[in-house]
């Protein structure tokens, strides 16, 4: 039976931590929380990862598979040459548990700080598909966060202090784009949560598992709103003599 | 709450798990940029007595403007229209971030740049939000290509089709493309909008916006495509003007 050779982080704190090279025999269909599992069941049970549904769908098991912000579940053994040593981290920028499992509870206290939905009293609750549907887009997100461990902005600069993350781009232009919502939220998406430091690099875009066009069809557009609100006398000029755009 | 990283300290430049060969991308990107800046400013402002030739204008010399006085290129007056459009485009800014400034180089890799990060909060880089300012000028500039691609049509009186005309009209379709394709346009021609239904004005602005958007899907083509494709035109009416190769007449001479 062909094997694959596993290199995986091991320990509660980045600096003593390490890398333990385990050897898994290899089925058809594997992924790489099969591996993990495997290592569990058979080899090193304290090694601790956090998994849920095994689908892709709960995003639960976000990790970096030789230096690539992934699901597990969703990387397959097979897509990995033959012999080659795979390396399994945990997601880098938020603080370290113990081995895989991290603690991004950061991203939930982010977002209660972005205003709610908020229809008007007498909202029509019929709309048209071709109104719900830039907003159907971002709400496939499972958030794996991913997108808030790839994007540069608080992975290497560790701007956690200004800046909310793609992550919450996507939710911010689910609300902004919804036909029904009533809520401005162009000065918080400017000041409080930082869309300007985004330069817009794509990384939160290649690595999503859903496939969300993160940057062209949420942080882009909310950019060109900011800069409808702040930066475009003119289209503010137009605005105020035609009307709110609705 | 704990908000330090799994990772510690900033990453250096470079550093990554990954053993995929991430440094190419950016490393064609300086290189294809590098080349096309250094052959632009050597056309803009030392090699540009060779503008135009028969019925074919350089798009780096159009449109043609005489100002009493000026003694330098005139493509010193035009360039900054569409350099400015592309400076400040979005993905232009992706691939240069990437590949000029590092940060990151690519996904997963330890960044270049200190600990200071202001993103595109302040200045300079707070004014790529005029992003759209550029875009209209751009507009206006396609414009005198398209209608100097019409031009060049007819010639000393009688209708002329040439390779020179084949360069040009493709190089304002692959220019058309970008620009109209561009992210702010799409803002504005129905992504500003909440509702595509609710007004019949609206629902105009979704059909444009769809339109804009197919564009948009490949705007990293359209702009490597155009980038090479106006590079090319200007290229090709140089050598003919400077003789060194000869236009191939379709119809007439």
């Amino acid at each position: 039976m062909r094997e694959a050779v596993m290199k995986v982080f091991r320990g509660t704190d980045s600096g003593s931590g390490e890398f333990k090279t385990y050897k898994v025999p290899i089925e058809e269909g594997m992924v790489v929380l099969d591996a993990i599992h495997y290592i569990q069941g058979y080899l090193d049970p304290e090694l601790a990862v956090r998994w849920n549904c095994k689908a892709a769908k709960c995003g639960s098991c976000s990790a970096e598979v030789n230096g690539h912000p992934a699901l597990m579940c969703k990387s397959r053994m097979d897509h990995f040459p033959e012999g080659q040593e795979i390396t399994v981290e945990p997601i880098k920028t938020f603080p370290l548990v113990k081995d895989l499992v991290t603690d991004v509870s950061w991203n939930y206290e982010v977002n209660k700080k972005i205003p709610a939905f908020k229809p008007s009293e007498n909202a029509d609750w019929t709309f048209m598909q071709e109104d719900i549907e830039r907003v159907q887009e971002f709400r496939k997100c499972i958030e794996c966060f991913l997108c808030q461990n790839v994007c540069h902005v608080l992975r290497d600069h560790d701007r956690k202090d200004v800046f909310y993350g793609p992550r919450f781009f996507v939710r911010m232009a689910g609300l902004e784009m919804h036909p029904l919502d009533t809520e401005n939220r162009a000065g918080i998406l400017k000041d409080q949560a930082g869309l300007g430091y985004c330069n817009i690099t794509k990384c939160c875009t290649e690595v999503c598992p859903e496939e969300i066009h993160i940057t062209d069809n949420a942080i882009i557009p909310l950019k060109e709103r900011v800069v409808d609100e702040f930066y475009d006398p003119v289209a503010k000029l137009f605005k105020t003599i035609f009307g709110k755009k609705k | 709450m704990n908000q330090s990283k799994t990772s510690g300290a900033p990453a250096e430049l470079g550093a990554t798990s990954r053993n995929d060969a991430w440094w190419v991308e950016p490393a064609l990107v300086a290189t294809g940029f590098t080349l096309f800046i250094i052959y632009a400013t050597w056309r803009a402002l030392v090699d540009y007595q060779f503008q135009e030739w028969g019925p074919y204008l350089s798009p780096f010399f159009s449109p043609k403007i005489t100002l009493p006085g000026w003694q330098w290129s005139p493509a010193i007056l035009i360039l900054w229209m569409p350099a400015g459009f592309r400076a400040t485009c979005y993905y232009y800014r992706k691939a240069y971030y990437r590949a000029y400034f590092m940060d990151p180089p690519a996904c997963a890799v330890g960044h270049f740049g200190g600990e200071k990060y202001c993103g595109e909060t302040t200045f300079p880089l707070v004014l790529q939000n005029l992003h759209r300012y550029f875009l209209y000028l751009a507009i206006v500039v396609v414009g005198f290509l398209w209608w100097d691609a019409f031009s060049s049509l007819f010639y000393n009186g009688s209708f002329h089709l040439g390779l020179g005309s084949l360069v040009l009209f493709g190089n304002c379709i692959f220019l058309s493309f970008y620009t109209f394709g561009c992210h702010a346009f799409r803002h504005l021609v129905g992504g500003r909008l909440d509702c595509f239904s609710c007004t019949s004005g609206a629902k105009t602005q979704f059909k444009l916006w769809n339109i804009v958007t197919k564009l948009n899907e490949h705007h990293m083509l359209w702009a490597w495509v155009s980038l090479c494709s106006v590079g090319f035109a200007d290229f090709y009416v140089r050598q003919l003007a400077a003789g060194v190769w000869t236009d191939i007449p379709f119809i007439g001479s």
